[in-house]
Formats: structure tokens, C-alpha cells, sequence
């Protein structure tokens, strides 16, 4: 565990760059510094490794002050990310992997062993070690970097804005990447980032900060998108951010209904038959495998032919299992019928999930998320009343706060 | 050309304490022990300034001051403190090789990414570590290049050795204008000339074989090095 004890760092001409920051970062978690360029998150960080000496304040690592180690001892022991990977360019992979083992005084041939095998870890082709760092892409010296900050071990990762440089696309892949890493090793992470969504994906924690190095709230991502502390906080998470608050809850929680099939190959005859016995308004077409192709209006139906040759209507669908409410709404929301087409793990279908089984979902999860009824700005107010007669609807929910979840609120009562 | 083949082929020329082998050896003696005097100077002056970033300025100011000081004045002035000998004549040279080699050491250092010594010392690599582990290496195409400019100058400006009386290439020429035989002077100025191109190979080559391809670019983009 990092802690943080009313640390401040005062530079000489009087600029405050951290102000009597006190947090943890537990043992095995990531725990995310977010905020503005100038909120002092990168000092903030950088005073773990003692790269900057706080002006006063504590940091222990496992009740040991830092400032009671040797600075290079102590970042041997520190893994160490930065935002252009800082690879030495005169260095093969390999031999960058195993800088520190090198400096620990491994001999060569384990020091090469070991930078092999994170090679691997972190998804690099074992042909590239020895390319040089300017033979490589942007992603890919990212992850030599997070290698390279692996390879002795190290309890803490310190990362610096590491996945800033690279495109959107390389970005959200060395996040997986990185979660999956963590699911496996189970490092205390402290990840230094300006992007909240970042943050929110990456954090088990989040400290939010302002400018001039104050704390302004420290939460999981969850509790931080649906109990913003003030309007910084809420202003710095951006608009959308009830229904952002959804991708923590599981759509697991939403009631399916059966949902009647009609396989492509039927004539269009058949599939006005089986809407018409099964009372139905649309029928989910489904490929002879069992998977959903699209909807069917049998009101729309042409006068003959087989809907294989008919333009089918598009649909949405969702993992029951394993995706969250946010992503069954999407699905509901890409179709005309307003339906979610809910899958197993296996990909068949394992019934809808109405627009009115979705209310109640979002209203159980606002009921989970919502902050209690107190006086917060005018444009966040939360209708407390409306609010707890939705959190009365929630089956199993608990001693759960009443109250909204500001803009999921509107969805809540669809 | 004539000239100079005319001066090459006379065996005369080569033997003897006045000959070409022997003219040589004196050159290059001079030469390298100015630039080993120069280097042993300038390259940990250099490396302070630039791994310290400190007195930087006091330091480049002095090196381009020194830059402007014509050898075989400095040479005469020289003479006229301390007299005769080989000293007087390598203080000159040691002045002009001290320049391109502390400017070019100190640039280098100072061009090494702060990205890449800020993540070798968050590695845990101490001050003389960053320096001879990191900094050095990525630098190293630029300190040769003070290196190999310094030679070059020196080599070419030993020949200010037979003004006063000492040996060296120079000789040819001074001995050649002084008693009217061209060949000796245009043949030792082209040896001069020569042997500067010589050193300027050497230097290409040393870069080749100590310089990282990592650093010099030369593997290709996306192939194994």
C-alpha cells in the first residue's frame, strides 16, 4: 500500500504544485491520479519514486517512508512507465527489457531469460528482440516500456500518461492489455492520466484532482460517476455520465422475455403465420446456426419469396452474462423494435429485453448509484420523490439510498 | 600533379631523417599527442557541462573565444614566452583542437532526450550510470563528430611546426618555398591533404563499428538489426 500523508511540494518561487495531498493506493489495485494539466498529478506521482522530494508531507510504501531509502535503490524496486516508453534507442529490446535485472546485478544469461519471457506476457513477437526501439511502432514500444518496468518484478507500477501517444484505436488495446496483465499479476498500480474515460476504465480507484494539487475526490469509478463530489468533479466527468454509470451494472439484472423466431430460409406466408398464432408484432429472424439476423414486420412483408430475400429490419444484441446495462440499452437503442436481443455465452439467444424490462433495470440501478437527497446545484438537483418511488421497485435492493441518477432519471420512467 | 609525382618518385625523398617516412612519423606524432592533450581536456569538460547542464555558457563562450585565435600567431607569442621546443608547438594545436571537441560533446549530451534520462534514472540508474549508460551512447555520433573535426584541423595545421624550426610535413613545404623547388612544396601540401582524408576515413569507420545502429538508423525500419 502507497499512502500519502499531507504531502505538499512547494517549489522554490513559490508555486504549489501538490497541496496536503493525503490518499492511499491499496495493495493489488489501480488506483488512477486524474485532473487538468497543472493539478499536480505527475509531481504527485513522481514522489513515489522520489524523482521529486516532497517540501513536506509523508509517502510510505508498506509503513516505510520513502525518504528514508536510497532514491536509485528504491526505483530498482519501482517499476516506471513514461509517456513516450523513454526506451533506450541504442539498445535491443532485449537488453531494454532487462535494464534493471541488469542493474541488480543478474547475470546475463537470466537477466535475457526473464526479458524473453515478459516479451511474452505482453503480447510482444519474441522476433523482435533484436530490433531496436526505432523499429518499432508506437504501441509496440509501449509495451516494451511496460516490460521493461516488469521485468525485476517490482510490487508497484508507476505509469506516467503511458498510453497518451498512441492512436484511439492502439490506446483501448494496451488498456486490455493492461487489465489483463493486472488480472494475472496483481501489481499496486498508481496510472497518471488527463483522460477521464481512461480513468474510469482503468481505475479501481480514482483520485480526482484540481488544479494546484488539491484532492477533490477520491472514489470508484462507479461511486465517482454517480456521487461527483462538486461541480468540478462533476463538470470534469462530462455530461453523459449517468449513463456512463451504467457500464458498472451488470445486464444481468434485466428480465428477458421469450422472443418468437422465424428461420430465414421460411416463405414469407409461414412467418405471417407464426406472428399471427403467436400474437406477435415482430418476429426475430434467425441463420440456420440459431444466431439473430434481424426483425421481421409481418405487416411489411412482400407478397411472396423467402425472407432470406427480404430486407430484414437491424437489431441489437448484448452478452446476458457478461455485458453490462449500458451495453443492453445500446443494443435496444439500434433497434426499430426497441427491443434488446439478449445472447448467452455462447451466442444463442436467450430471449428479449423489453424497453419496459430496461426501465426497470435502470431505475433498480439508479436506486444502487443514485447520491442521497442533499442540496447539490441547481442543474444536478435530483428529484428525491420520483426518485424513491422507482427505488421502491427495486426487487433485492437494500437499504439502497434513495434518489436519481440525474440523466438516467428521464429513461427511468420511458 | 607533375610536381607531386615528381616529388614522390625521387628515392631520394624517402630515406633519411629528412625524408617522407620520417617527415610523416614527426606529423603524426604531433598531431596525436595535440589531440590526446585536446581530448583529455575538452571530452570530460564536456561531458560536466553537459551532464550538469551547468556553466555551459562560461565554458562555450570561452572554446568559441579560442576559435578565433590564429595558430601561428598563438604560436609566435608562444615561442616568445617560453622559447624553442616541441611544447611551443603543441600548446597551439591543443588550443585548436579543444574547441570542436568540447563544443560538439557538450551539444550531444544536451540533445539526449530528457524523456530518456528521466526514465533511466526512474529506472534506478544513478548520475554516472544515466551518463556513461545512456547519455554517452546516443551522443556518441556527436562527440566524434568534434573528434574527427578537431583531427582534422590538427593535422592539417600541424604543418605550422616547420615555421619554428621543427619537423613535420611542413617542412616540405617551408623548405620547398624557401629554396624555390615546387615539387617539395606542392608534395607536401598534397600529402597533408592526404592525410587529413585518411583521418576523416578512419573516423568514418570507428563510427561505423562503436556507434549503436539503434542510434545511427542503420538497419532498416521494421527489420531485424
Amino acid at each position: 500500500m502507497i499512502t500519502f500523508e499531507q504531502v505538499t511540494k512547494r517549489y522554490a518561487d513559490g508555486t504549489v504544485a501538490v497541496s496536503d495531498l493525503s490518499l492511499e493506493a491499496p495493495t493489488g489495485r489501480i488506483t488512477v491520479f486524474v485532473g487538468p494539466s497543472g493539478c499536480g498529478k505527475t509531481t504527485s506521482l513522481r514522489m513515489i519514486n522520489r524523482m521529486i522530494d516532497a517540501s513536506s508531507g509523508r509517502i510510505l510504501i508498506d509503513d516505510r517512508d520513502v525518504r528514508g531509502v536510497d532514491p536509485a535503490e528504491l526505483r530498482r524496486g519501482i517499476g516506471y512507465v513514461i509517456q513516450q516508453a523513454g526506451l533506450f534507442p541504442h539498445r535491443r529490446v532485449l537488453d531494454n527489457i532487462a535494464t534493471v535485472p541488469y542493474l541488480l546485478g543478474w547475470d546475463k544469461r537470466r537477466a535475457r531469460d526473464r526479458a524473453a519471457e515478459l516479451m511474452e506476457l505482453v503480447g510482444l513477437d519474441a522476433g523482435l528482440a533484436s530490433r531496436y526501439p526505432f523499429q518499432l511502432s508506437g504501441g509496440q514500444q509501449q509495451r516494451v516500456g511496460v516490460a521493461r518496468a516488469l521485468a525485476a518484478d517490482p510490487p508497484i507500477l508507476l505509469m506516467d500518461e503511458p498510453f497518451s501517444a498512441v492512436d484511439p484505436v492502439v490506446r483501448a488495446s494496451l488498456q486490455d492489455e493492461l487489465l489483463r496483465l493486472q488480472e494475472e499479476l496483481h501489481k499496486t498500480i498508481v496510472f497518471v492520466t488527463h483522460d477521464i474515460d481512461e480513468a474510469i476504465k482503468l481505475g479501481d480507484s480514482i483520485a480526482v484532482l484540481r488544479v494546484g494539487g488539491r484532492l477533490a475526490q477520491l472514489a470508484s469509478p462507479a461511486e465517482l460517476l454517480a456521487r461527483p463530489a462538486d461541480d468540478f468533479v462533476a463538470g470534469f466527468l462530462g455530461r453523459d455520465r449517468g449513463i456512463r454509470s451504467l457500464s458498472f451494472v451488470p445486464a444481468r439484472s434485466v428480465r428477458l422475455r421469450p422472443v418468437t423466431t422465424v428461420s430465414l430460409s421460411a416463405d414469407v406466408d409461414e412467418a405471417r403465420r407464426t406472428a399471427r398464432d403467436a400474437g406477435e408484432d415482430w418476429l426475430l429472424a434467425v441463420g440456420d446456426d440459431g444466431t439473430p439476423r434481424g426483425w421481421v414486420s409481418p405487416l411489411d412483408l412482400p407478397r411472396a419469396g423467402t425472407l432470406a430475400e427480404t430486407p430484414l429490419l437491424a437489431f441489437g444484441s448484448y452478452d446476458r452474462d457478461a455485458d453490462s446495462l449500458r451495453a443492453a440499452l445500446d443494443a435496444a437503442l439500434l433497434s426499430p423494435t426497441g427491443h434488446a436481443v439478449a445472447l448467452d455465452g455462447d451466442g444463442a439467444i436467450a430471449g428479449v429485453a423489453t424497453q419496459r424490462a430496461l426501465s426497470e433495470a435502470l431505475a433498480e440501478a439508479a436506486a444502487l448509484t443514485a447520491p442521497p437527497p442533499r442540496p447539490v446545484s441547481p442543474g444536478l438537483r435530483p428529484d428525491a420523490s420520483g426518485a424513491h418511488r422507482d427505488g421502491e421497485h427495486a426487487g433485492g435492493v437494500r437499504e439502497a439510498p434513495p434518489g436519481s441518477m440525474g440523466d438516467g432519471r428521464e429513461a427511468s420512467r420511458g | 600533379m607533375t610536381w607531386f609525382w615528381e616529388f614522390v618518385s625521387d628515392p631520394a625523398n624517402w630515406s633519411g631523417p629528412s625524408g617522407i617516412p620520417a617527415r610523416l612519423l614527426e606529423h603524426l606524432t604531433y598531431s596525436g599527442v595535440s589531440l590526446l592533450l585536446a581530448a583529455a581536456i575538452a571530452l570530460p569538460l564536456g561531458l560536466l557541462i553537459g551532464h550538469t547542464g551547468r556553466g555551459g555558457i562560461v565554458a562555450l563562450v570561452a572554446a568559441n573565444a579560442a576559435r578565433a585565435l590564429p595558430t601561428l600567431g598563438l604560436l609566435v607569442l608562444v615561442i616568445l614566452l617560453i622559447g624553442y621546443g616541441v611544447a611551443p608547438v603543441l600548446i597551439p594545436l591543443v588550443v585548436l583542437a579543444i574547441p570542436p571537441i568540447l563544443v560538439n560533446t557538450y551539444a550531444g549530451l544536451r540533445g539526449v532526450d530528457a524523456d530518456l534520462r528521466d526514465a533511466a534514472r526512474g529506472m534506478g540508474l544513478r548520475g554516472p550510470q544515466v551518463l556513461f549508460r545512456v547519455s554517452i551512447p546516443v551522443a556518441l555520433p556527436l562527440i566524434l563528430l568534434g573528434l574527427r573535426l578537431a583531427a582534422i584541423q590538427v593535422v592539417s595545421t600541424a604543418t605550422v611546426a616547420a615555421f619554428v624550426g621543427l619537423g613535420g610535413l611542413g617542412r616540405f613545404i617551408v623548405d620547398g618555398l624557401a629554396t624555390k623547388q615546387y615539387p617539395s612544396t606542392a608534395g607536401g601540401a598534397v600529402l597533408v591533404a592526404l592525410l587529413a582524408l585518411l583521418v576523416q576515413g578512419i573516423f568514418t569507420v570507428l563510427q561505423r563499428v562503436i556507434v549503436s545502429p539503434g542510434v545511427s538508423g542503420r538497419v532498416p525500419v521494421g527489420k531485424a538489426g
